[in-house]
């Protein structure tokens, strides 16, 4: 087989292993619009606050511990232990549901009724605030994630590529780790949203509020848990991500990686989430690969926006979104 | 008593047509007018210029801009920040291209450029709608900063790939680059959004702006009664493209001086303008300046507060602000969602009875 051709295989592959990354974040989305129409941009920086949340429990850091030195001229950083990644994961999880509690509380209770800008606009108050939060609260220094995950090049995939087209593809471990839990993660999901109780009153609501409230479904629950499991996707996201790249300011905007995700796959449907992020990473992938020398590079940045605004042109709704019907 | 409407007579049809037709609205515009122009350049000084004054001027222009498409025309766009850029850029290269030109042409053709750019970009609103549209309009933020990072031929194949703005005179005084004086920087802006303000006060109380709103409330039904829906759209882009487009090339020449486009029209430009646009209120001039003046002024005076009177680090000061400013915002949705302008109003309405409410 020709190189190019063998390059351009990989490319995908990588692509495949990007979508997925991405489709992770664009999860969070999709969880959250689909209950409760708020087109969550905090979604980014929830990320990175499990993440830093995350890294700050297994360190053992004292939370706040810099405005605490300012305050009072104390010179506090650690605890002095370290707490296993399982258990870690696990207090990080309670924290997220927390600040779920929290934010309806607080904020989405609130701002029932109000036209979907406005609500916009609060989750990016919200981003602002949980970025300053985190960084307060543990640092805004880069930090490293670790929970055990594998890193490196696969050397399976090496060897194995390598014996039947005589070139080895270079495949992150940590992709196609991050593959399979997006998977299960994804199959959890479906399974929770079509079987069990709550799962049907998630749908319910999504399809349509009053009508749900009118047959006795708390909206107020069902949001928390939408945040919740949205949190809980969004830690997934912090894992993933904050082993790949470290955990740091940039990692809240992966968020800005999964809009174009969304448009393409369509905001309401998880599905869509996948397979628009699976597009979306071969598409930028290949075409960085392709065209990206010619002009310049870099081209990730914004050749996703422009692939899905085309892509809208043709279809308003995205891959799977619901068909927009509009009356008078 | 002190806002009313009542005897205030008109006699002709053009006392009844003017931008101000309440004699109290009138009196309050004439005299803002009279303290921009009279009195705020006689004390202005350097860092009350580059802190508040000459930022607050700009993020004025840029917000009645966004306010048109948004507020006005319903279109939310998170493309600010790129189209800004065009303008600067535009008013650079047309700086560094004919120099024996007035800057004072050269911004207003850059703004006229990015008026295209923005209808190349307003296009597909004709088929995207809500949120996607916001989503879709991400694609120029992205790509328009790529293109001026990429392509040498706009930042004049400069070393360093920022732009600088060379020193511009008007009528012999210096209003860009390092010798321009606070006044100079002030008066520039402040003629600039003037002239703005009145172009787009008189914009949306006509013909133009009532079909901009009809399209806002519902687009289907405004094209049955017969509005077209192309060119309304496609002017909502235009109009406001234009002002962002002067925005843009005013906070690099006057403001900046020098500009690396990542940096100063990235993102986070185009969320703080739509914020001012939020918080200042939807569908109203007033509120951009409001809105504006917010934002400005806000960061500024936490940052007094914290480093200033506490004493704190800047870093740890820079990450509390940001979460004054989220809360503060999220606050302010939820206390007020139509914004300060929503406020204005219902002062006015106050003032009306007060002091005699029966």
């Amino acid at each position: 087989m020709p190189d190019q051709l063998l390059f351009a295989m990989e490319v995908t592959l990588n692509g495949l292993m990007a979508g997925v990354m991405y489709a992770l974040v664009a999860l969070g989305f999709v969880l959250i619009y689909k209950a409760s129409g708020i087109f969550n941009y905090a979604q980014g920086v929830l990320a990175l606050f499990a993440a830093l949340t995350l890294v700050g429990i297994q360190q053992g850091q004292v939370p706040f511990a810099h405005l605490i030195n300012a305050m009072t001229g104390m010179h506090v950083s650690h605890f002095g232990w370290t707490v296993p990644s399982v258990l870690a994961i696990i207090l990080t999880a309670g924290v997220m549901v927390g600040l779920a509690v929290i934010i309806e509380k607080l904020v989405l209770k609130h701002l029932v009724n109000q036209a979907p800008i406005i609500l916009f606009m609060a989750t990016i108050g919200l981003a602002y605030f949980l970025e300053g939060f985190g960084d307060v609260m543990w640092g805004a220094d880069i930090k490293k994630l670790d929970v055990g995950l594998p890193q490196g090049i696969s050397e399976t995939v090496e060897s194995v590529t390598d014996s039947i087209f005589g070139y080895g593809f270079f495949i992150d471990n940590l992709d196609i780790v991050a593959t399979v839990v997006a998977v299960l993660l994804v199959t959890a999901l479906t399974l929770f949203s079509q079987y069990s109780k709550q799962g049907r009153a998630l749908r319910a609501v999504a399809d349509d509020h009053q009508a749900a409230l009118s047959v006795g479904i708390s909206l107020r629950f069902i949001w928390i848990l939408v945040w919740s499991i949205a949190g809980f996707v969004a830690l997934v996201a912090g894992i993933m991500w904050g082993s790949k790249s470290g955990v740091q300011f940039s990692l809240s905007l992966i968020a800005l990686k999964a809009l174009p995700v969304l448009m393409l796959g369509g905001f309401t449907s998880i599905p869509g989430a996948i397979v628009g992020g699976l597009i979306i990473g071969v598409g930028e992938k290949l075409f960085e690969f392709a065209i990206g020398p010619m002009i310049g590079g870099a081209t990730e940045n914004w050749f996703a926006y422009v692939l899905a605004l085309i892509f809208l042109v043709f279809r308003p709704q995205g891959l799977f979104g619901e068909k927009i019907i509009e009356r008078v | 008593m002190f806002y009313r409407e009542a005897g205030d007579f008109k006699t002709s049809y053009r006392e009844d047509s003017q931008t101000f037709p309440i004699k109290f609205d009138r009196l309050r515009y004439y005299a803002v007018l009279a303290v921009a122009f009279g009195v705020i350049p006689l004390f202005i000084n350097d860092y009350w210029a580059n802190a508040v004054f000459v930022p607050f001027l700009i993020y004025s222009i840029a917000a009645i801009g966004l306010n048109i498409l948004v507020g006005f025309a319903g279109q939310v766009s998170l493309g600010t920040g790129g189209f800004m850029a065009v303008g600067a850029y535009a008013v650079y290269k047309l700086m560094t291209a004919f120099p024996e030109v007035s800057v004072f042409f050269h911004v207003l053709i850059a703004g006229g450029i990015t008026a295209g750019v923005g209808v190349l970009f307003g296009l597909p609103s004709l088929r995207i709608k809500g949120f996607y549209l916001a989503v879709a309009t991400l694609a120029a933020q992205f790509f328009l900063v790529w293109l001026f990072n990429k392509v040498p031929w706009f930042y004049n194949y400069s070393a360093s790939g920022q732009i600088n703005a060379p020193d511009r005179t008007i009528f012999g005084v210096f209003v860009t680059g390092a010798q321009t004086s606070a006044t100079a920087k002030y008066m520039f802006c402040l003629v600039m959004l003037t002239i703005v303000a009145v172009i787009a006060r008189n914009l949306t109380r006509g013909t133009v702006g009532r079909k901009w709103m009809a399209i806002r409330d519902m687009d289907i039904a405004a094209e049955i009664i017969g509005v077209n829906p192309l060119t309304t759209k496609i002017t909502a882009f235009a109009v406001s493209s234009f002002f962002i487009g002067i925005a843009g090339a005013l906070f690099f020449a006057v403001y900046l001086g020098a500009a690396e486009v990542g940096e100063a029209f990235g993102i986070q430009k185009s969320f703080l303008i739509l914020f001012m646009v939020i918080i200042g209120g939807l569908g109203s001039i007033f509120g951009s300046f409001a809105g504006a003046a917010f934002l400005v002024l806000l960061p500024v005076l936490l940052k007094n507060v914290l480093v200033g009177t506490l004493g704190w680090p800047t870093d740890l000061a820079a990450h509390i602000e940001l979460m004054i400013v989220g809360g503060l915002i999220v606050v302010f949705l939820i206390a007020e969602p139509h914004g300060l302008a929503q406020l204005w109003r219902l002062a006015k309405e106050k003032l009306r009875l007060w002091p005699f409410p029966h």
